[in-house]
C-alpha cells in the first residue's frame, strides 16, 4: 500500500518534472527555430528554412569587434578569477585563520548582490579616480562577480583532498610549494579547468556590468542590447543568440565533464552539479 | 609559519581584491548618496537632501514598493515551483542519475540571460509564440494581453531565470535528510502526507530559507527583465537607478536609491530570518 502510494506520487512528480524542464528549456529551444525561419516576423506558423540570417552575421564589422572585445575580456577574467579562486578556496579548505567566516563572506557576497549595485558602485569609483571606461574596467568588474563561482567549484576540488597525501610529500623531502605543485595541483587540475570555463562563460554572457563600464568598446551582450531596438534586425539577433547559446552549452558540458573527472580522480562520489 | 598566518597570506590576494573593488566602492556609494549634483558639478557637502527627496517624491517610494512586491512574488512562485523538482530529484531519481538531473536543471542558467529574457518577450508578445500558437489551435479567439508588458511577464521571466538558485539549496538539504526518520514516522502511524508535513518539510526548511534569500536579494535589483518585458507598469528600482546614473546625470540620487534598496532588502531578509529562527537552530 505504502509502496504503491510512493510509486503513484513518483509518477505525478515525474510528469511535473518533465513539464518544468519544458518550461526551463522553452526559450533556448525556440531560439534556433526562429534563427532558421525565413521571415522577419518572429511568430508561428513558420514560413520556411533559411540560413540567410547566419550569413548576414558575417558582414557586420561592429559585431566582429564586439566579439573580439568579449573574447579578450572573458579570457583575462577567467585567468584572474580562477587564480584568485585557487588562493581563497585553498585557504578556506586547508587552513584556519582569524575572521575566516567574515572574509569568505565578503568575497562570496557578489553571488547574491544585485549586479546593478556592483556596477554603479564601480562606476562611481572609476569616474572619481579618473580611470577611463574600457575593457580593463569591465574585466575588473567581471573578476569580482566570477571569483565566487570559481571558489564554489574549487572548494569542491580542494575539500575532498586527503591531507596525508601532502604530508607524505613533505616527509619525503618536498618543500611546501613542491608538494603543492606535484601532488595537489594535478589532483585539482580538472576543477581548475572547470573553473576557467565557467568564469569564461559568465563573463561572455554578462550584460549589466559591461553596460555600465565598457565605455566606447561594447562587449557582445552590449552590442546585442543595442540591436534589440530594431525590429528588422531581430532574425539576425536570433541567429547570433543561437550561436552564443550553443557555445555556452558546449562549454558548460565540457566544464561538467572535467569536474566529474576530478571527482572520480580523487575517488569521491558525485553529488551533482556546480555550486 | 603558523597555520593561521599561512591561511591569511593565502587568502589575502582575493580578500584585498574584494576590499578594493567591492567594499571600498560600496562605501563610496554610501558617501556619494550624501552628496548632490547639479548637471556636471558635484557638490561634496554632506546633506540628506537626496534621502529627503527619495522619501517625499512618490515616484521613488512607488518604485521601491513595487520592486519589493515583485521580488516577493517572484520568490514565492520560484520556490514553490522549485520544491517539487528538488524533492523529485532527491527522493525519486536513482542515485546514479541525480547528478545528471541537477546538471539538466542548471544548463539554461549558464546561457546568456539577455537572450533568455528576450525570448520570453518573443514568447509572451501580442503576436508572440504563445498567442499565435493558441489562436492557431483555436484555443483562444483574441491574443491574451495580460502576459506581456506588465507584472505577470516580469514574474514569469524571473521565476524562469532564478529556478536553479531555488532548486539547488533545497536539493542539498533534502539529500542530507536521514531516510530512516521518514520510515520511523510511518511506522509510528503517520501517513505519507503528514510525514512530509511534520518531518520532511521542517527538516528541509533551512534549504527553503536559503533559496528564498538567494532569489529575493538579487531580483530586487534586476534591470533587464523589467526593462524588456515589464512595460511601464513593470519597471523596477534598478531601472530608475540606471536612469539617474546614465540619463539624468544625477549619480548621487542614483546612489541614494541603491543604498535605500540595499537597506530595505537587508531589513526584510533579517526579519525573514528572525521569523524562521526555529528552523535554523542546530540540533542541541
Amino acid at each position: 500500500m505504502a509502496v504503491g502510494q510512493a510509486r503513484g506520487q513518483g509518477r505525478g512528480l515525474r510528469i511535473y518534472a518533465v513539464l518544468y524542464l519544458a518550461f526551463l528549456y522553452a526559450p533556448i529551444v525556440l531560439l534556433p527555430v526562429f534563427a532558421f525561419n525565413d521571415s522577419t516576423i518572429i511568430a508561428f506558423p513558420l514560413s520556411g528554412f533559411t540560413t540567410q540570417w547566419f550569413v548576414e552575421l558575417a558582414d557586420v564589422p561592429a559585431l566582429h569587434s564586439a566579439v573580439l572585445t568579449s573574447l579578450k575580456i572573458a579570457v583575462v577574467t577567467a585567468l584572474i578569477s580562477t587564480l584568485l579562486g585557487i588562493c581563497a578556496a585553498r585557504a578556506a579548505t586547508r587552513y584556519r585563520f582569524p575572521a575566516k567566516g567574515g572574509i569568505m563572506g565578503v568575497i562570496m557576497l557578489p553571488l547574491v548582490l544585485p549586479e546593478i549595485i556592483v556596477a554603479v558602485s564601480l562606476l562611481v569609483v572609476f569616474l572619481q579616480i579618473g580611470l577611463e571606461l574600457s575593457s580593463l574596467t569591465v574585466i575588473l568588474g567581471h573578476v569580482l562577480i566570477c571569483t565566487p563561482f570559481c571558489i564554489a567549484i574549487l572548494n569542491g576540488s580542494f575539500q575532498s583532498l586527503d591531507v596525508s597525501l601532502e604530508e607524505a610529500a613533505v616527509d619525503l623531502g618536498e618543500s611546501g610549494w613542491g608538494a603543492f605543485r606535484l601532488v595537489i595541483l594535478p589532483l585539482v587540475m580538472p576543477g581548475i579547468i572547470a573553473s576557467l570555463l565557467i568564469a569564461f562563460t559568465i563573463s561572455m554572457d554578462e550584460f549589466i556590468i559591461a553596460f555600465f563600464l565598457s565605455g566606447s568598446d561594447p562587449t557582445l551582450p552590449v552590442y546585442l542590447w543595442g540591436q534589440l531596438r530594431f525590429p528588422q534586425r531581430l532574425p539576425v539577433v536570433m541567429a547570433l543568440g543561437t550561436i552564443l547559446v550553443v557555445a555556452s552549452v558546449l562549454i558548460i558540458i565540457l566544464a561538467e565533464w572535467f569536474r566529474r573527472r576530478g571527482v572520480a580522480k580523487r575517488g569521491g562520489s558525485d553529488s551533482g552539479g556546480f555550486l | 609559519m603558523k597555520d593561521f598566518a599561512r591561511g591569511l597570506v593565502l587568502v589575502s590576494p582575493t580578500a584585498l581584491y574584494a576590499l578594493a573593488l567591492l567594499v571600498a566602492p560600496m562605501a563610496a556609494i554610501v558617501l556619494f548618496s550624501f552628496w548632490t549634483q547639479d548637471y556636471l558639478t558635484l557638490d561634496t557637502t554632506l546633506t540628506l537632501d537626496n534621502y529627503r527627496e527619495a522619501v517625499t517624491d512618490p515616484i521613488y517610494g512607488q518604485l521601491m514598493v513595487r520592486s519589493l512586491y515583485i521580488s516577493g512574488l517572484v520568490t514565492a512562485v520560484t520556490v514553490v515551483l522549485a520544491f517539487p523538482i528538488a524533492y523529485y530529484i532527491s527522493f525519486h531519481v536513482a542515485p546514479g542519475r541525480k547528478a545528471l538531473w541537477i546538471f539538466l536543471v542548471t544548463i539554461p542558467f549558464w546561457t546568456s540571460y539577455l537572450i533568455r529574457v528576450f525570448l520570453w518577450k518573443v514568447i509572451l508578445g501580442f503576436n508572440g509564440v504563445l498567442n499565435t500558437s493558441l489562436m492557431g489551435l483555436g484555443v483562444i479567439d483574441a491574443p491574451l494581453t495580460f502576459i506581456l508588458y506588465n507584472l505577470n511577464a516580469v514574474v514569469i521571466t524571473l521565476a524562469h531565470a532564478f529556478a536553479p538558485f531555488a532548486i539547488l539549496p533545497i536539493f542539498v538539504v533534502l539529500e542530507r535528510i536521514d531516510r530512516s526518520l521518514l520510515e520511523a514516522s510511518q511506522d509510528l502511524g503517520e501517513t505519507a502526507l503528514t510525514t512530509f508535513w511534520r518531518v520532511t518539510l521542517p527538516l528541509a526548511m533551512p534549504g527553503v530559507i536559503a533559496a528564498v534569500l538567494i532569489v529575493f536579494i538579487p531580483t530586487v535589483g534586476d534591470y533587464i527583465t523589467p526593462r524588456l518585458v515589464g512595460g511601464p507598469g513593470g519597471l523596477m528600482i534598478a531601472n530608475m537607478i540606471q536612469t539617474q546614473f546614465l540619463r539624468l546625470n544625477n549619480a548621487p540620487m542614483g546612489a541614494t536609491l541603491a543604498v535605500l534598496a540595499m537597506v530595505c532588502v537587508t531589513i526584510i531578509a533579517l526579519i525573514f530570518l528572525w521569523l524562521n529562527r526555529r528552523f535554523l537552530r542546530g540540533p542541541d
